[in-house]
């Protein structure tokens, strides 16, 4: 039996983003539940999000996405040849968003398919695409982050109606000489399962907020610390943050935690997108790039977190 | 430790976490109708509380501490029993 010979790293080649045209606003919610706009944002930072149209879907939004990220890369959709799609709130059992999302952009017969690890899903399959890479079973892989959270939360409910929001965002994972994606940290608990749910018997989001909350803040700086030695990397060498965008209380107490400086470029993309679940990263991300804050190369930090509970981060390059 | 250094930690908690006086954190005091105290703060008072004074108090418990009152009676007796 022969094996590939595989690439000794990989890197991220491209960011996309794709956020749906109609902006809801804080103000908006007031007509819909019993909130207000400097209650939303004390407790989440966010402002406004982006709500899908009711016809839009995860393949519609993540082929837009996707079809970016292949341009920033400089390449053609012939040139990928595996698509997977992190998403929790795809309309349809079969098929999946993948194998849609590849065949719209014209990539022939990729390996395409979809992975649910809920808001943690894009660094998982970040970090699925960079050892396909390196160990030769693909050479460009498409990433993608599509949900339309809307679909599944209760617009009754204020704890998570005021929360959750729809958009994609994508990045091209190829080969390269020096490692541009560190090695992945990810784990889960099981037995905090019911803190964060959407089940078969019940179509929305349900959530015991102060408890995610608390999790969030007191279990995940270890997982960032761990990323960066895994890496070879200091803490202190992060250039660039981008947690997935649950809630600005989060980020900001993460921030705390690790003692970020000021100079480091801290994603809070959540205040105009809402939280976008496996979205949230690619689509932060993408507005850390177009900022111009950020350099070629620059150290950032991924860390995704949701139900699961699951986790997972890695220290990458932006491109 | 007695009520009243639990009560005293607990205020500079409150203080430090929401900028409240510790002042205004007295026994009788609701966290959520007079403190102002919100329910992602009233976490992070929580964490900090832990910590400080070397109990656990479960995510469960922390909807039954209304006043500041019943998380100093907590506090002091999950500190008797640890």
């Amino acid at each position: 039996m022969r094996l590939p010979a595989g690439s000794p790293g990989a890197r991220i080649l491209g960011v996309g983003d794709y956020r749906p045209v109609r902006v809801m606003e804080n103000a908006e919610l007031e007509t819909m539940v019993d909130t207000n706009d400097q209650w939303i944002r004390e407790r989440t930072g966010i402002a406004r999000r982006h709500i899908a149209a009711p016809d839009e879907t995860i393949v519609d939004m993540g082929a837009a996405a996707g079809a970016k990220a292949i341009a920033a890369a400089g390449l053609s959709p012939v040139d990928i040849d595996l698509v997977l799609v992190a998403t929790c709130s795809h309309a349809d059992r079969m098929p999946g968003a993948a194998p849609q999302v590849a065949h719209r952009l014209g990539i022939p017969s990729p390996g395409a398919y979809d992975l649910n690890a809920a808001c943690s899903g894009f660094s998982y399959a970040l970090a699925q695409a960079s050892d396909a890479v390196r160990a030769g079973s693909a050479t460009r892989v498409l990433v993608v982050g599509s949900e339309k959270m809307s679909s599944i939360v209760d617009w009754t409910d204020r704890g998570t109606c005021i929360l959750f929001a729809d958009g994609a965002g994508a990045v091209v994972v190829g080969p390269s000489d020096e490692p541009g994606i560190g090695p992945v940290v990810w784990g889960s608990d099981g037995s905090r399962g019911d803190m964060l749910t959407c089940t078969g018997d019940d179509p929305f989001i349900r959530m015991e907020g102060a408890a995610v909350f608390r999790w969030a803040t007191t279990s995940l700086a270890p997982v960032v610390r761990e990323a960066c030695a895994r890496a070879g990397v200091e803490v202190a060498d992060l250039q660039v943050v981008v947690f997935h965008q649950a809630n600005a209380r989060i980020i900001d107490s993460l921030v705390r935690a690790l003692k970020l400086t000021d100079d480091v470029v801290v994603a809070h993309d959540v205040v105009d997108s809402g939280n976008t679940s496996a979205a949230s990263m690619p689509l932060a991300l993408a507005r850390v790039l177009e900022s111009g804050q950020v350099e070629s190369g620059s150290l950032c930090l991924l860390l995704g977190f949701g139900a699961g509970l699951n986790y997972a981060g890695q220290v990458v390059t932006v491109p | 430790m007695s009520e009243t250094e639990v009560l005293a930690g607990l205020a500079d908690i409150v203080n430090e976490v929401t900028g409240i006086p510790a002042s205004d954190v007295q026994m009788d005091k609701s966290f959520t109708d007079d403190l102002d105290v919100d329910s992602l703060s009233m976490v992070e008072v929580v964490v900090a509380a832990e910590e400080k004074f070397g109990v656990r108090i479960p995510d469960e418990s922390v909807k039954d501490l209304r006043t500041v009152g019943d998380a100093v009676t907590y506090i002091v007796k999950a500190g008797v029993s640890a």
